[in-house]
């Protein structure tokens, strides 16, 4: 039998599933005395090229509260033509299309390397892509003119039979209508009053003229289509647009000295959201909001307009000094929640050296699976370059996105759905497979994912239920369905099936196999999760401690130590990392908001909840590589002492990517010797890190801030605060080894918090 | 601002106390029962009413008889003790220049010449005789004249004599030849130096001999002079014939008894006896007309609005700018009181100056800007008096002894004048102009350049009657005509657009843009202006986008069905949109139909005709109240005054819509039913004028008076948001303001009564500017002055001005009440007080009233007071909203219609033929007249029009072949064409509004529409003829008297 790497890694391949446990132990008591809960990461649209889409509709079961989906683990009756369903057991006969199938004709669903299965399926007529720009204009100059051109391009990378639209605000908004000839038409809203969806649309000319008595009803989305003059097919009006953006000027509005601009973040998103709602309701589509600054104005404004009072910080927040934030933050979340019904998203691309109001906006993209960009400017190639990713193909030539995803997770009788971590709300779909038990987004078995790409991953939290005393039969299996369906990026809708299922082990006879069945990465990529998901509604230092708890109970679940020994502690190696994943995590710009703004940490807290187990992986744990004359590149411990002279470092740390230049390399460098033919081995050497970040940068969206630096530069700050100070200004006695750099921190380092965790962990008081 | 006004004080000028006893003594119910049966039969005037009248008529409540009683028994005593009571005057006065009083002790003696007259028999002669102390004793002499001076005169003789035989008197004693005031006049007119310029003492004596003798001289002359003598020849040889007991001729048929009013004798008065505005008018003209008139004298009275003179300021404004209804104000408060003659100006501060006149000078006072009284901040003015070697004056309207700044010291010549009087306009003329500095201007910043926006209305039936087409193609050319400032190369004006229907849609026509952008609000609950730089633009620079723009607008909406529109969030957007660019500005809106659509101001149809003739019928012209009124501030705060061009199918609630461009100094043009191709044109030359006339924006004016009285009511297109400071978001040359004054106390008859009337304001070209327009008049305690100088034509400004804005408050029954009241009290306060006691059946006219009545009766049957339900309550309310912001020009023509003979005019001659009274009587089927009030113009076809005329005219063969409606006045090329051509544009030049010509054809349907007008017959909707109101009146008259 191949060991459970390898096991776990063919499971991710083919189903884009990672499992906590691989053994799943069999009573609800057990589990929680495991402490890391029974939980997947999954990505449901994980690419499979290899994977042939079924055109057919999926077999389902029967049972009005059940529904699975027909799998290879369902029980069939070749002769009969029936099948049992495996979570609830229903027997079920096959539609008549199935009438030929026999044991050597069976038909795709019921093969065991199609675990994962695509169906197509034809639900009414396909509705093209979405894509409303909302523009910030109230930029400089030079980042508008950058910002335009982006958006000009982007048009030919759109598919031709998609829909686009323009709004543009400042300290107004405009919804610019695209299919008129002669005059450039807009509608213009006052940015500062809130509008019910109902009179946008009635303002917008979405209604139906009011006939007698009944008041105007939103056109059925046929006719919006023919009569919405906001959303047309790229191929139709890109020339109108094209001109369109050309002529895009800042906003008018003179800004007095001492005031920042009055921007209408709020009302520019309520308003494209409302235009969506009413023309194209369900449908897949794309809210583009490009902002250099945030919110000054009208509802869902975040900061004032006088600009001696700054935006909120960290401190105020903490301190409830933060006068906006809960009405702000209040509006975009209901402003979240509508566009999440209605099957949209919501992209942020925020471009300022100021914050511009992420923390307060971010559920708009937490919620409906949007893209949230940080950069300093438009006029960056870091943002130009992920704006031009958004649009990237796969091996199809199709666009990697999805839209209007729904998961729904059907479970074996001894399991139950806890809840889900990710880009995703609830449906509220209770079911007999939901836990009362709630981890993450709970309470439901259905998700809404507005948008998907293939990388977007989500944690799972399953509660086994088995009672202690109700024993699993010897080699069963419990089993998980998950049903994605969303319209992919050709307009099909599709269907997306992935069952699993683990065995069953008694925890107290097999605890070694259950210990060996242990996935660390998924364990702390899962945990860490549910960090984060706290750490946005509770306190910082209440969240490590949870976590530190956790840790603490793990290891004294599995370690092997004696009492009050520390020297006698041990993990067995398929626990021996998760400890230091989690002393990164807690370091981790995630879970610690010093040295960051409220936005920056949104931000990053955004990409980790939706990144799948190796990008999250990288950015818990940074991944360090040295480059020297000694040998090829090397991962490196991420550690002060790998700061050395001789050495290059490339150090990934997912949102940036550092390429640092140890002393002596920073000197000769320096003097130029890359340029002298003879020392073109020292060349080789520079360039050596910079293919390898070109390499990170061609497929990472979004794309990493790239930092070139040295010994002593600035931004070698990036690396010094990610690596482990085991060197300190305090632990003076390194100095004479030449082994690496100090750090100037009072931060523990990696021995001394392990030091403690193997105290705690064989204390007997704990 | 007024409501409170009018109830408070119900009538329309001084006379409180009279009033008010009118109206609840025996005002009210006489007037009920006749007045109501005026339009039905002559009967209505039969005796029994009269009997009714009589007790309460004595009741002390009516006029209070003792104390007025014993000021004319005080008077009468004076034409003997004369000479004692003026002298404490003349002596208590030792500062006037003993020049300064002859002119002013003639006008007084005036009063004497009444009591002559009231010997009279003739009735009509009385009339003129009441005035006599000017017109009649002019060339057209009428037969009158002389008769009143062989009759009257022994009493009042008696003593001019003596006064004659004494040139060298004391002024006191001059009165006698004063019966020549107007010679005087005429006199000190032609002398080069200012009034007060005239040698010392002899002065009166040269002036006697001229007075006298022309006076008396023309006594005997040519007893049938004028034409008007001649007529009035006629109607009193016929005086056998008519049954009165009283011997005379017309004051048998006038005034007798009851009994003779009734019935068929009154039938055969003839009407050319009774007083004619046309026969006044051409006096004047004779008498006036094409003479240059220098405003150089005290209190004296302009020519009529209808003459055609030339006006030479010489420290009074002109008449153009500033017309009194009398030229000499009662001394007291009591007198004022007593004759209920209002006292008022009309004040039309950016009158159109004649090219022949001189503009208004500049004057720059530098960065102090202009010099103030200290005290009540008048202007520098002629009538500050410098003294102490000029280092100082006195204010000649607070009386403050103010220090002249050291840049404005000049020394004082022997005269104690300024030596550079001559040479600054602001210490010779009546009207001049400062400029003003930073502290006359909003924020203490120069101000922009206004900016006019156009807004269309895209509505469905707008863009069916292809108006929209219209405003679009005309505006191309248009706007290359905006008004500029003098000398300047371009307008500085900016334009903007603005179409809407239940939306508003602005546009940018920024000069850099390759094609305009449109820019949609549908936000109207709360209006904003979507866009600052790019919607107010120079036309020269954008005109190839705002072409492009005008080309397009027709199309984009060719297909509308859009039928709702708004209104007040159009205004609203006009106002945010000035706002935001620091300007002041116009607004002209194009709108189709009555604002259903939901948003702030929605209107719903609230005409009833049901409320016609009810005490609520107000409500039909008070305009909805809440955002229309707030608007109105916004609009006013801001310096944008709005223009209204109505092109309504049907009721529109004009009352409403009409509400904030009749307080921003706007104008309401409607257009019912329009179509292109017939009201077109019309619509296309009220906006050219419109576009073109001169105009002042964000407009404050002051009116400033001496000690003693002071202005306290205003009526016009203006705000006052407090009692002294009249608002105007814009002035142009079109609008007047009616002031009234009250008196605070006593007026002296050396000092006058001086005004100054100060309009702050921005021009076209935004500079911040003052106009300032000075005038003074004269003061007498005799009523007899007063009387002599009223002038009709501003009198009954006043009255419909303060008519129409009473109906807003009082029922309109109360309102044509009060009118007919106070003409008869004036009347009546004149005979008692100024003529001679004759027989009661007299009716005796003050010479420059005596066609007051006719205007009066016209008044009463304007459409907005007559109140029949044939009207439609749209058209009520336009005509009020009209009326209220004219001038004295415009309310004279159009209660007073001008209707002239086509068929006799001589197609050689350049002249307009003379116009004959507006009665049917004067119209002969084989006759083509020619009517116009200002308004509308009509031209009528008798049945038996001659065909040569008519092909002549419309190039068919007979009255036959013109089609009934619609027919249009072609160009052709023959003498009678040319000339009717011209005369039609010559007239249309002169006023204010373009008149679209109607052509009406005896007996067709359409004549009702001419004959509406003609103001002498009995009124189509209600209302007497003149003749009956006159009886009317009469009687009235004689009710006060017993």
């Amino acid at each position: 039998m191949a060991t459970y790497q390898e096991f776990i890694q063919q499971n991710e391949d083919r189903d884009g599933i990672r499992c906590s446990w691989n053994l799943w132990p069999s009573s609800r008591l057990e589990a929680t005395r495991l402490v890391v809960p029974v939980s997947c990461l999954y990505t449901p649209l994980k690419e499979r090229p290899d994977l042939p889409p079924i055109q057919y509709e999926p077999v389902l079961c029967s049972r009005a509260n059940c529904k699975a989906v027909l799998n290879p683990l369902c029980q069939v009756d070749f002769r009969a033509k029936i099948w049992a369903c495996n979570f609830c057991f229903q027997r079920n006969s096959f539609p008549p299309s199935y009438a030929g199938i026999s044991e050597v004709n069976q038909p795709a669903e019921l093969m065991p390397q199609f675990s994962t299965i695509e169906y197509i399926v034809q639900r009414g007529p396909p509705t093209p892509l979405i894509f409303l720009y909302v523009v910030d204009t109230c930029l400089e100059e030079e980042d508008l003119q950058a910002l335009k051109e982006s958006l000009q391009m982007s048009l030919s990378l759109l598919p031709p039979n998609a829909l686009v639209g323009l709004i543009t605000f400042g300290r107004m908004v405009q919804v610019h209508e695209l299919s008129c000839e002669g005059i450039a038409k807009s509608f213009v809203f006052r940015g500062t009053k809130e509008l019910t969806p109902k009179q946008i649309q009635e303002m917008l000319g979405l209604m139906k003229p009011a006939t007698s008595g009944q008041q105007g009803k939103p056109l059925a989305p046929h006719d919006a289509a023919a009569s919405c003059r906001f959303l047309q097919p790229v191929q139709a009006v890109d020339m109108n647009l094209t001109d369109l953006l050309g002529e895009l000027q800042r906003d008018p509005w003179p800004v007095p000295q001492g005031k920042r601009p009055l921007r209408s973040t709020g009302i520019a998103l309520s308003i494209a959201v409302g235009l969506l709602e009413g023309t194209f309701p369900n449908t897949g589509a794309r809210v583009m909001l490009f902002t250099g600054g945030p919110p000054t104005q009208g509802p869902g404004m975040v900061v004032g307009d006088e600009l001696k009072t700054p935006i909120r910080s960290w401190h105020d927040i903490q301190k409830d000094n933060a006068r906006h934030l809960k009405k702000a933050t209040k509006y975009y979340e209901t402003l979240a929640n509508r566009t999440a019904v209605n099957g949209h998203s919501v992209d942020i691309y925020a471009c300022a050296l100021d914050q511009t109001g992420l923390l307060e906006m971010k559920c708009l993209s937490n919620l409906t699976g949007g893209h949230i960009v940080m950069g300093d400017s438009f006029n960056t190639s870091l943002f130009k370059q992920t704006f031009q990713r958004v649009f990237s193909k796969d091996y199809n030539g199709e666009f990697r996105m999805a839209f209007g995803g729904t998961l729904e997770v059907k479970t074996s009788r001894e399991l139950k759905v806890s809840g889900a971590i990710g880009p995703c709300v609830s449906l509220n779909s209770k079911g007999p497979c939901v836990s009362d038990n709630e981890m993450g987004v709970g309470g439901t078995c259905q998700w809404k994912i507005c948008s998907l790409t293939p990388a977007t991953t989500l944690a799972m939290y399953f509660e086994v239920v088995n009672q202690h005393n109700a024993p699993v039969p010897q080699g069963g299996r419990g089993a998980v369905q998950f049903v994605t369906q969303y319209q992919h990026s050709n307009t099909q809708r599709r269907i997306r099936v992935t069952t699993i299922a683990r065995n069953w082990a008694d925890a107290q006879s097999q605890i070694q196999h259950i210990e060996s069945s242990f996935d660390q990465e998924a364990s702390a990529v899962l945990m860490a999760r549910l960090g984060v998901f706290r750490a946005e509604s509770e306190e910082g230092p209440d969240v490590l401690r949870w976590l530190d708890r956790q840790l603490i109970r793990l290891c004294q679940k599995f370690g092997q130590f004696s009492k009050d020994d520390p020297n006698s502690f041990r993990l067995s190696e398929s626990l021996s990392l998760y400890p230091q994943f989690m002393f990164h995590l807690r370091r981790s710009p995630f879970l610690q908001v010093f040295n960051n703004s409220p936005d920056e940490s949104s931000y990053y807290r955004h990409h980790f909840v939706r990144q799948d187990l190796t990008q999250s992986l990288i950015m818990i744990q940074p991944i360090l590589y040295s480059y020297s004359f000694y040998g090829p590149p090397e991962p490196v411990l991420l550690d002060s002492s790998s700061i050395l002279a001789d050495r290059i470092l490339l150090m990934d740390t997912f949102f940036q990517l550092v390429i640092y230049h140890g002393e002596t390399i920073a000197q000769w460098r320096k003097a130029g010797y890359q340029e002298m033919p003879e020392y073109e081995n020292f060349k080789q050497l520079l360039q050596a890190p910079l293919d390898d970040a070109q390499e990170i940068l061609q497929t990472r969206f979004p794309m990493p801030r790239y930092i070139d630096t040295e010994h002593g530069g600035s931004q070698a700050r990036f690396l010094l605060s990610k690596v482990n100070p085991s060197q300190t200004h305090n632990n003076l006695y390194a100095w004479g080894q030449e082994s690496g750099a100090p750090i100037l921190t009072d931060d523990v380092s990696l021995q001394v918090f392990m030091d403690h965790l193997k105290k705690l962990a064989v204390s007997s008081s704990a | 601002m007024s409501q409170q006004g009018y109830v408070a004080t119900p009538p329309y000028s001084q006379a409180q106390a009279g009033m008010g006893g009118y109206s609840t003594g025996f005002g009210n119910p006489p007037p009920q029962s006749h007045y109501g049966a005026y339009g039905s039969p002559p009967q209505g005037y039969s005796a029994p009413p009269t009997g009714v009248l009589k007790p309460p008529a004595s009741s002390p409540s009516g006029m209070p008889p003792p104390p007025v009683s014993s000021q004319y028994g005080a008077n009468i005593q004076q034409n003997g003790a004369h000479p004692h009571s003026f002298a404490p005057p003349a002596a208590s006065a030792p500062s006037m220049s003993p020049y300064g009083q002859p002119p002013q002790s003639v006008y007084q003696s005036m009063a004497q010449a009444p009591p002559p007259t009231q010997q009279l028999t003739n009735q009509m002669s009385s009339m003129n005789i009441a005035g006599y102390g000017q017109r009649p004793m002019q060339s057209p002499l009428s037969s009158a004249a002389p008769q009143q001076f062989q009759t009257s005169p022994p009493p009042a003789m008696g003593h001019p004599p003596t006064a004659m035989g004494h040139p060298p008197l004391s002024p006191p004693g001059q009165q006698p030849p004063s019966l020549g005031s107007p010679p005087p006049m005429a006199t000190m007119g032609s002398m080069p130096a200012p009034p007060m310029g005239m040698t010392g003492p002899p002065g009166p004596g040269v002036h006697q001999p001229p007075l006298g003798p022309q006076g008396y001289q023309q006594q005997p002359g040519s007893p049938i002079a004028g034409p008007y003598g001649a007529q009035m020849a006629g109607p009193q040889m016929a005086g056998p014939q008519m049954a009165g007991p009283q011997t005379g001729a017309y004051p048998g048929g006038f005034p007798g008894g009851p009994s003779q009013m009734a019935g068929p004798p009154q039938k055969k008065l003839d009407p050319d006896s009774i007083p004619s505005t046309t026969q006044v008018i051409e006096d004047d003209q004779a008498k006036r007309g094409g003479q240059v008139y220098v405003t150089n004298i005290r209190g004296q009275v302009p020519p009529l609005v209808t003459t055609d003179f030339t006006v030479q300021d010489q420290g009074n404004a002109s008449p153009r700018f500033m017309r009194c209804t009398t030229y000499s104000f009662p001394c007291t408060a009591d007198l004022a009181k007593q004759c209920k003659v209002p006292l008022a100006a009309i004040i039309k501060p950016f009158a159109t100056v004649p090219k022949n006149e001189t503009p208004l000078y500049i004057v720059n006072h530098g960065e102090t800007g202009p010099i103030r009284c200290n005290r009540c901040k008048a202007y520098m003015c002629p009538y500050m008096q410098f003294i102490d070697g000029g280092r100082r004056y006195q204010c000649g309207f607070c009386s403050c002894i103010n220090e002249v700044p050291v840049q404005y010291f000049q020394h004082l010549d022997h005269m104690g004048r300024r030596m550079d009087l001559y040479e600054r306009p602001e210490l010779s003329l009546g009207s001049y102009e400062f400029i003003a500095t930073l502290d006359y201007c909003k924020n203490n910043k120069p101000p922009n350049p206004p900016a006019y926006i156009f807004m269309i209305d895209v509505s469905y039936n707008n863009i069916k009657s292809g108006l929209v087409k219209l405003i679009c193609e005309e505006l191309k050319t248009l706007l290359d005509r905006l008004p500029k400032e003098e000398g300047a190369e371009s307008s500085a004006i900016k334009v903007g657009f603005v179409t809407y229907n239940k939306i508003l849609h602005f546009y940018n026509v920024k000069s850099a843009l390759a094609q305009p952008q449109m820019m949609v609000v549908s936000d109207v609950a709360e209006m904003f202006v979507p866009l600052l730089d790019g919607f107010l633009v120079n036309f020269q620079e954008s005109q190839a986008v705002i072409n492009n723009l005008l080309d397009q607008i027709p199309d984009m909406f060719a297909d509308t069905n859009e039928s709702e529109t708004v209104f007040a969030p159009v205004m609203q957007a006009g106002v945010e949109a000035l706002k935001a660019a620091e300007c002041s500005g116009k607004l002209f809106i194009f709108h189709s139909s009555i604002p259903t659509a939901e948003a702030p101001g929605k209107l719903k149809n609230r005409d009833d005709k049901k409320l016609v003739g009810t005490e609520k019928e107000k409500t039909l012209f008070q305009p909805q109240r809440g955002v229309y009124e707030q608007l109105t501030k916004d609009c006013v705060a801001q310096g944008c005054c709005v223009d209204l061009f109505l092109f309504p199918n049907q009721y529109v609630d004009m009352a409403t819509m009409g509400d904030v461009p009749s307080h921003t100094g706007g104008s309401v043009y409607k257009y019912s039913n329009f179509q292109v191709e017939v009201n077109g044109q019309h619509f296309l030359s009220d906006l050219r004028r419109d576009v073109e006339k001169s105009i002042g924006f964000d407009a404050v004016m002051r009116v400033r008076t001496g000690t003693g009285f002071r202005a306290t009511d205003f009526f016009g297109a203006v705000h006052m948001s407090n009692t002294t400071d009249v608002e105007m978001a814009a002035v142009d040359c079109d609008k007047a303001v009616t002031v009234e004054f009250k008196h605070d106390d006593t007026l002296s008859e050396e000092s006058g009564a001086v005004m100054q009337c100060a309009l702050l304001y921005t021009t076209i070209g935004g500079q911040r500017r003052l106009r300032i327009h000075n005038l003074s008049l004269n003061c007498s305690s005799q009523l007899s002055e007063l009387y002599k100088s009223c002038e009709t034509d501003a009198l009954i400004n006043f009255f419909a001005k303060s008519a129409y804005r009473a109906m807003l408050n009082q029922p309109l029954k109360t309102v044509r009440d009060i009118l007919v009241n106070q003409t008869a009290h004036m009347l009546a306060c004149y005979r008692k007080n100024c003529a001679s006691p004759s027989a009661a059946s007299q009716l005796i006219l003050p010479d420059a009233m005596k066609v007051f009545p006719v205007y009066m009766n016209s008044l009463l049957k304007t459409p907005s007071l007559v109140g029949s339900t044939e009207l439609s309550t749209d058209d009520r309310a336009f005509h009020r909203l009209m009326v209220m912001a004219m001038g004295v020009e415009e309310t004279q023509v159009l209660l007073y219609p001008r209707l002239i003979p086509m068929h006799t005019m001589d197609v050689s001659s350049e002249s307009i033929p003379a116009p004959v009274r507006c009665s049917e009587e004067r119209l002969s089927e084989s006759g083509m007249f020619l009517l116009e009030n200002g308004l509308s113009m009509f031209l009528w076809l008798g049945q038996a029009c001659p065909p040569d005329l008519i092909q002549n005219l419309f190039n068919v063969p007979s009255l036959g072949h013109l089609t009934a409606e619609g027919t249009s006045l072609p160009v052709l090329d023959n003498a009678h064409s040319r000339k009717l051509h011209s005369i039609i544009s010559s007239i249309s030049q002169q006023r204010a509004t373009s008149m679209k010509l109607l052509i009406v054809k005896q007996k067709d349907r359409a004549e009702m529409l001419f004959r509406q007008h003609l103001v002498e017959d009995k009124g189509l909707h209600g209302g007497a003829s003149y003749m009956d109101f006159l009886c009317y009146v009469h009687r009235e008259i004689r009710q006060l008297l017993t």
